[in-house]
């Protein structure tokens, strides 16, 4: 039977890794190699990288992390895709189906897709076409509006696009999205736990698989987005920063909660 | 130590299979024309996206005709991972019914799980059953594997299937004759057991035809395991 997953995410701007409070203050964490290596621990079944950096070409020779200069997305990519043995999702900043051939060349299996697809919805269908539906992952950015309904929002959080998560979602299947990963703009940094009505929405409006993120403060959140807001697979951010061993300890708790979940374990290569 | 030729035709995550064979300090070269598949001991056909348009690709680059050569008349072993495996059947029907390799009889066709219930596509990490004396799954209990996919194969023959995984009903997680095997899954991208699947297409004898095989279920149902003069 299909397991659920647990799925790390990392934030990166402007290469390298970031924590995100409701899409607006960043805190700098480190290099994108260690904290991978470190994220990439056996209890992940999957990685997602989101680059949220306004900019395409920055520098990573950074004295104060103790780093050598990786000087672009693509090295960054690579780098990372050399070290890490399951599958591995890329979105930010994607806008061609060049660059998302650009990201599947150099390591990444799947393509996270938002703003570009907003503005010319075709867009999916073209990714589809170009690398299967399977490839191609459509992130839904939602802020909450009144009582129990969304909006979503475009360009990391900044533009109202008037369109309905659930609607959207509906739209992004039929176009070819392979799975919709749903992110709470209010939950984001916020530790509160999911936006359980929010998952739920998209877990039944869709027959894709869908990934909830935004929110989680506490293990528990885990399973309460598997239970409570039916999704197939859950992510977080900040939270796996904050102890050792913290795929792990997930893991654990959505074990220990009865989910039905790879057995936690501490295996190595 | 015989060499992996890794066919890179533009339909593959490439880097992702060359990554983890690299990890495992194999010995891998990319194939991207018929002359390079000369320099290969064995073979390993990755692929992501739909059917036809992998396809077309290995047309482009005239490896279906040297493919042939290397992986049916000469006995090359050969692994097709993902749309690699699927295109070993006779026909996919993914947006277009378009014609494959033909060494594995069947055809693919897209995953019914949605009838009862289940979301496709199927993706993430599932248990499979394998046939124990096929060599892929040598020192492997209870494996768990990434999947990724709407389509699956359908072989003509049950015999072909040699491990089977369960998505709104048993599909052909992997299949096998002779010296062609295919897995639906992505074993570079399974950690631990997909490595030491990959490890063991590697390292596994070739013998002749006398493979072991499962009382009533032969594995080798065209008994055609022969060995390359070493």
């Amino acid at each position: 039977m299909l397991k659920n997953r647990l799925i790390p995410v990392v934030l990166l701007r402007e290469g390298v890794v970031v924590q995100s409070k409701r899409f607006g203050r960043y805190q700098l964490l480190g290099n994108p190699a260690t904290i991978v290596e470190r994220l990439s621990d056996w209890a992940s079944d999957e990685l997602i990288y989101l680059d949220i950096s306004g900019r395409r070409d920055y520098d990573l020779g950074r004295d104060d992390l103790a780093q050598g200069r990786t000087s672009d997305l693509l090295s960054i990519l690579r780098e990372i895709s050399r070290r890490c043995f399951m599958p591995m999702a890329f979105g930010g900043g994607l806008r061609t189906v060049e660059d998302c051939a650009e990201r599947v060349a150099n390591g990444a299996d799947k393509v996270v897709i938002n703003t570009q697809a907003l503005h010319e919805p075709e867009f999916i269908d073209r990714c589809a076409k170009e690398f299967g539906a399977q490839c191609v992952v459509v992130c839904i950015d939602a802020k909450q509006t009144v009582d129990q309904t969304w909006e979503v929002f475009a360009e990391r959080g900044k533009r109202p696009t008037g369109r309905s998560p659930d609607q959207w979602a509906k739209e992004c299947q039929e176009r070819g999205a392979g799975e919709i990963l749903i992110q709470s703009i209010d939950r984001d940094g916020t530790g509160q736990g999911y936006d359980v009505p929010l998952v739920r929405s998209i877990a039944r409006a869709v027959q894709v698989p869908v990934i909830a993120l935004g929110g989680v403060g506490q293990w528990g959140h885990l399973a309460d987005g598997l239970i409570e807001g039916e999704a197939d697979a859950v992510s977080a951010a900040n939270i796996f920063n904050y102890s050792e061993n913290s795929v792990l300890k997930a893991k654990r708790s959505l074990f220990e909660a009865g989910l039905n979940v790879r057995e936690p374990s501490l295996a190595s290569h | 130590m015989e060499r992996i030729g890794l066919i890179d035709y533009g339909a593959g995550n490439t880097t992702s299979v060359l990554n983890a064979l690299e990890h495992l300090r194999l010995d891998v070269t990319l194939a991207r024309t018929p002359e390079d598949l000369e320099n290969a001991d064995r073979l390993i056909l990755p692929g992501v996206g739909a059917f036809a348009s992998a396809m077309r690709k290995l047309e482009r680059l005239a490896l279906v005709d040297a493919l042939g050569d290397h992986v049916v008349e000469r006995k090359k072993p050969f692994l097709g991972i993902c749309v690699g495996m699927q295109l070993l059947a006779d026909l996919g029907h993914e947006f277009e019914t378009y014609p494959g390799l033909g060494y594995v009889a069947g055809e693919v066709k897209r995953l019914r799980a949605e009838e009862v219930g289940l979301r496709v596509p199927h993706i993430g990490w599932n248990e499979v059953d394998y046939d124990p004396s096929c060599p892929l799954f040598e020192g492997m209990s209870a494996p768990a594997f990434y999947f990724v996919h709407s389509y699956v194969i359908e072989p003509s023959d049950p015999t072909s299937t040699v491990a089977t995984c369960l998505h709104g009903g048993p599909f052909a997680a992997a299949v096998r004759r002779g010296n062609i095997f295919g897995v639906q899954f992505h074993p570079e991208k399974s950690q631990r057991d997909g490595l030491k699947l990959l490890e063991n297409f590697a390292s596994f004898e070739v013998t002749r035809g006398d493979e072991p095989t499962r009382q009533g279920r032969p594995s080798v149902a065209d008994g055609s395991l022969v060995i390359r003069s070493r």
